[in-house]
């Protein structure tokens, strides 16, 4: 105990000198911190007052949206970029198909993609094993038969009611429809005016997001799935 | 368990290849019994389906009488291995029935023949529809495995949504230089007392961290009565950050730092 103590005072007076230091350290500091907050503020009010610098060229816009493309954290929507930039989204949309087209020739690692009504950029999944292997991850547990031929009839045919479901798949799913809210795949969407005024449900954009689809017209038609099942 | 050895069981499930589905027997984690899966079949469609193209039929023309033995055949095993037959297999097999008696009912001779509506159109019509849906899901699944190989960049890191790492070195740095200013504006007078000493400093921190879970640094700051003890308060929460005994975070921007339990539960 006794040399614990002794530690402890030597520390004590070394904490003094370092006291002694930082006081004068935190002076310093003190007038940056100051003078690094008054020029921000500065910055702050340039912000208010001036206009955003309007690209002068294809070239330059395409950097921007790249630019803002990246740094989104959600696909990024050309009515968000075309605010920024304060243009048409007709011109925003060309502008960023091009952007995509030019991008994606280099077939590189990543890749630009339209993905739930927006772009962003992603890996290629040819690299996913040394992604997984950097990442040490796993690919996450897949649903299940019955969940996935329940969102099958939902996707195509939402609006949908539980019974209505349950006439074409022949068999009941209430586990599968839960395991579909669950992970947000699924939402409901009101009642339906007939008798019980049973729940309808649709996808969500989470369903967009997980399946790599701009938007519901990207599925490919039901009618033309006429001749290809049964081979499996 | 008596004679009927997980070997005697495994070779009974062998025999019973039925509707072409190699049954699996696999044991239960929970209750150690075993269990006995009869292939994949998601209702009483898919197993239709799947007696029909094992008998290299038509789906157009279905020879209701030998599916239907089949499917009973289906359902019988199942009954036998004591496997709860869900109600809508049951459903369907009242359906063959009852088209099997109508296949075998002599057609009303009075009635048109092309107004005559075959009996199984409207199953015909229901399967044809599920297998659709069937294959939707294989693309559905295919598609999933895809998108699981995609990755997107990880979220940036901003106030918003890790509060943890808002505070910097500066902020931090703030509350203790208007702590000092409002020290220089009251303490015109130092009288000479008894120093805290660093350790204890450390301990009085500790404890007011701990008593409540939480400190709010303002609180504490304005506890030292020199300037000595404030630099010795403000060194004693880089000590206790640097141990990682506290972290330290901001509800808002410039809002109060708040130094909490390190690996407490998180009140957020």
């Amino acid at each position: 105990m006794a040399t614990n103590e002794q530690t402890l005072n030597d520390e004590t007076a070394q904490a003094v000198d370092e006291a002694a230091l930082n006081e004068e350290a935190s002076r310093e500091l003190a007038a940056m911190v100051a003078e690094a907050e008054q020029s921000s503020t500065e910055a702050a009010d340039d912000d208010d007052g001036a206009e955003l610098y309007v690209p002068q060229s294809d070239s330059e816009r395409a950097g921007v949206i790249e630019a803002l493309i990246f740094v989104s954290d959600e696909p990024l929507s050309a009515k968000a970029i075309a605010e920024v930039l304060k243009e048409d989204k007709e011109v925003i949309k060309t502008a960023i198909t091009a952007l995509a087209e030019e991008f994606n020739a280099r077939n590189g690692g990543l890749q630009l993609r339209e993905v739930a009504g927006g772009w962003q950029f992603a890996t290629r999944p040819e690299y996913h094993e040394h992604v997984r292997a950097f990442l040490k991850t796993r690919p996450s547990a897949k649903l299940s038969i019955a969940s996935l031929e329940t969102l099958a009839v939902i996707a195509y045919r939402q609006p949908v009611t539980v019974p209505e479901i349950l006439e074409i798949r022949g068999v009941q799913s209430p586990s599968a429809i839960k395991t579909l809210l669950d992970k947000k795949l699924i939402v409901a969407k009101g009642r339906k005016d007939t008798i019980g005024r049973p729940m309808m449900y649709g996808t969500s954009k989470e369903f967009l997001l997980q399946f790599g689809l701009k938007d519901l017209s990207e599925l490919p038609s039901v009618e033309d799935f006429h001749d290809l099942s049964g081979g499996s | 368990m008596s004679e009927e050895t997980p070997e005697g069981v495994e070779e009974r499930a062998a025999q019973l290849n039925v509707a072409g589905a190699v049954p699996q027997i696999v044991p239960d984690d929970v209750t150690d019994d075993l269990k006995i899966l009869l292939g994949e079949f998601e209702g009483p469609l898919d197993l239709l389906l799947h007696l029909i193209r094992q008998e290299h039929v038509s789906i157009y023309d279905i020879p209701v009488a030998r599916i239907t033995d089949e499917y009973l055949r289906y359902l019988r095993v199942m009954q036998e291995m004591d496997i709860a037959v869900a109600g809508d297999f049951l459903v369907m097999a009242a359906t063959l029935i009852e088209l099997k008696t109508k296949m075998l009912l002599p057609r009303d001779p009075l009635a048109p023949p092309e107004e005559e509506e075959d009996p199984r159109s409207d199953l015909v019509n229901q399967l044809l529809e599920y297998q659709k849906y069937k294959a939707a899901a294989q693309m559905l699944w295919s598609r999933a495995t895809v998108e699981q190989a995609v990755f997107k960049r990880a979220e940036l890191e901003t106030d918003k949504n890790n509060p943890e790492v808002a505070v910097g070195l500066f902020d931090l740095l703030k509350v203790f230089q208007d702590i000092l200013a409002r020290h220089k504006e009251e303490a015109l007078l130092e009288i000479e007392r008894e120093e805290i000493s660093m350790a204890e400093m450390l301990e009085r921190l500790r404890n007011m961290v701990m008593s409540s879970g939480e400190l709010n640094l303002r609180v504490f700051f304005e506890r030292a009565r020199s300037r000595r003890e404030l630099v010795l308060a403000f060194l004693s929460v880089l000590e206790l950050v640097r141990t990682t005994e506290v972290k330290l975070f901001q509800r808002e921007t410039f809002g109060d730092i708040v130094a909490r339990v390190a690996g407490g539960t998180d009140g957020n």
